[in-house]
This record gives C-alpha cells, sequence and structure tokens, in this order.
C-alpha cells in the first residue's frame, strides 16, 4: 500500500513539475534548452535553502526525475563535501554526485550516434 | 492584405501571430501526464533498485537508467515523437535532457565524431552543466561563509 501511494505521489508531483514546464512555455515560448536550465536553476535554489530534498523524501522520483532534481543533487552533493572537505570539496562535490547521470548520458549518447542512422524529422 | 513592415523589435510577434496555435488546454494535459508516467516509471526503477541498493544509489541509478532507455528511444526516433504532443512532458524529465545530449550528437555525425558527435553533444547540455555546477559551486561556498 505504502509502495502504490509513492507511485500515486511521483506521478502528481512529476506530472505537476512538467505541467509548471507547459504553462511556462505556453505564455514565453521559451525553447527547450532555457527551459530545462531555467527548471535546473530552480532546483539548485530550492535545494540551497534545503527545500528540494524535503520534496524528494515525500515524493520519490516524482521529483528527483525532472531536471530539477539535477540541479538538487548537484547544490546537495556540493554542499555536503564543502561541509567535510571545505573549499575542495565544494569545487567537487556537485559533479561527483552527478556523474553517473552525466557519464551515461555521454556514453549512450556516443553508443547511439554510432549504432543509429540521422534520420529526417516528420513534419 | 495588410503589409507588415518588419522591424528587429516587431520579428518575434509576428513570427507568434503565425505559428500554428495549439489548444493550451490539451497541451497542459498532456504534460502532465506524460510528465507524471515518466516520473512513475523512474519510481518503479528506484523500487526495483531498492533491492539491492540504499535508497541514494537506487535514485541515482533509477535516473540513470531512464537516461540510457530515452537515448535509444531517440536513437529509434521514438522520442521525439512522444516529444510533439508532450512539450514539457517530454522536456523537463531527466529523459528530455537525455535527449537533448543524444539527439544533437546523432544529427552531426555526418561533420565526423570530433567537431560533430563530440561537440554537438552538449549543445544543450553544455549550458545544463555550466549553469548547475557554477550554482552548486557558489551554493556550497555561500554555506561554508555562513555555515548553514
Amino acid at each position: 500500500m505504502e509502495t502504490f501511494l509513492m507511485f500515486v505521489k511521483a506521478f502528481l508531483v512529476g506530472g505537476g513539475i512538467c505541467l509548471v514546464g507547459q504553462i511556462i512555455i505556453n505564455y514565453t515560448h521559451l525553447t527547450n534548452g532555457k527551459i530545462l536550465v531555467l527548471f535546473l536553476i530552480a532546483g539548485a535554489i530550492l535545494e540551497g535553502f534545503g527545500l528540494y530534498s524535503k520534496l524528494i523524501d515525500f515524493a520519490g522520483a516524482g521529483a528527483s526525475v525532472p531536471i530539477s532534481g539535477f540541479g538538487c543533487a548537484l547544490v546537495k552533493g556540493a554542499v555536503k563535501a564543502a561541509k567535510q572537505d571545505g573549499v575542495y570539496g565544494a569545487l567537487t562535490g556537485g559533479l561527483a554526485a552527478c556523474a553517473t547521470g552525466i557519464s551515461i548520458a555521454i556514453v549512450s549518447g556516443y553508443l547511439v550516434s554510432v549504432l543509429f542512422k540521422p534520420r529526417t524529422k516528420k513534419k | 492584405m495588410a503589409q507588415y513592415e518588419i522591424t528587429k523589435d516587431n520579428y518575434k510577434e509576428y513570427v507568434f501571430e503565425k505559428m500554428p496555435k495549439s489548444s493550451h488546454w490539451k497541451n497542459m494535459f498532456w504534460a502532465f501526464v506524460v510528465g507524471g508516467t515518466i516520473c512513475v516509471i523512474g519510481q518503479a526503477f528506484i523500487e526495483l533498485y531498492s533491492i539491492w541498493f540504499n535508497s541514494q544509489d537506487a535514485s541515482v541509478l533509477a535516473s540513470g537508467t531512464l537516461v540510457f532507455i530515452a537515448a535509444m528511444l531517440t536513437g529509434f526516433g521514438v522520442y521525439d515523437n512522444i516529444g510533439r504532443f508532450a512539450g514539457a512532458g517530454s522536456t523537463i524529465p531527466i529523459t528530455g535532457f537525455s535527449n537533448a545530449v543524444v539527439s544533437p550528437a546523432l544529427e552531426f555525425r555526418a561533420e565526423g565524431y570530433v567537431y560533430g558527435v563530440g561537440a554537438k553533444m552538449f549543445l544543450v547540455a553544455g549550458p545544463v552543466i555550466v549553469n548547475g555546477v557554477t550554482i552548486s559551486v557558489v551554493v556550497a561556498l555561500l554555506t561554508l561563509l555562513f555555515g548553514g
């Protein structure tokens, strides 16, 4: 039951974050790249105040899968390492926390561009 | 038909006017449903990985799995089809980041593996990582200064 509730919360919060993004796109016509950066920064700043982690505790993947969760992970990693190792930690912690995601994206991007043929987009 | 005087200032307005209008409500509905569904799939992977890993690692691996799946779907040309009706629902989840990495890498392969794949891969990922890393270092230094 608890697991099921977690899925419901993930759907509602994750869908809600995307809904906010879609409303912003509808009214401002921002491009995808700018939307990604906007939500990344929003997640990072919220985590600066320790708020975004609480949302992740509540909604699981609903908060960690959107790009704002990526921003949160960067800040969380950097702050945690800074508390341990000072300035050195502040410089390494963020990227270290996100290294898995970035590496998988780069390697699979390379793999796909080797394996697949570019296709013309359908109009 | 009235002749438009296109200047630098009103060009954007002119483009908006000519763009095909799609229903805002329909856009928002699909963004919510597709975005929510991607997060539910992510949650399913978290539950699965929690069997073997602690919750922190399970969450990171679940996102990684979504990134890999989205990369493959981009290769098959499926992800861009989802994106056409899901809008932000397919852009904002980490899968949209993956799509933004893989899509230009694939598209510019003809320009070679150095200046094509290697450079164009960071067309969108670059701004995301640059902004993310900068803000994380700034926040961490502020925390050190003010003892957060």
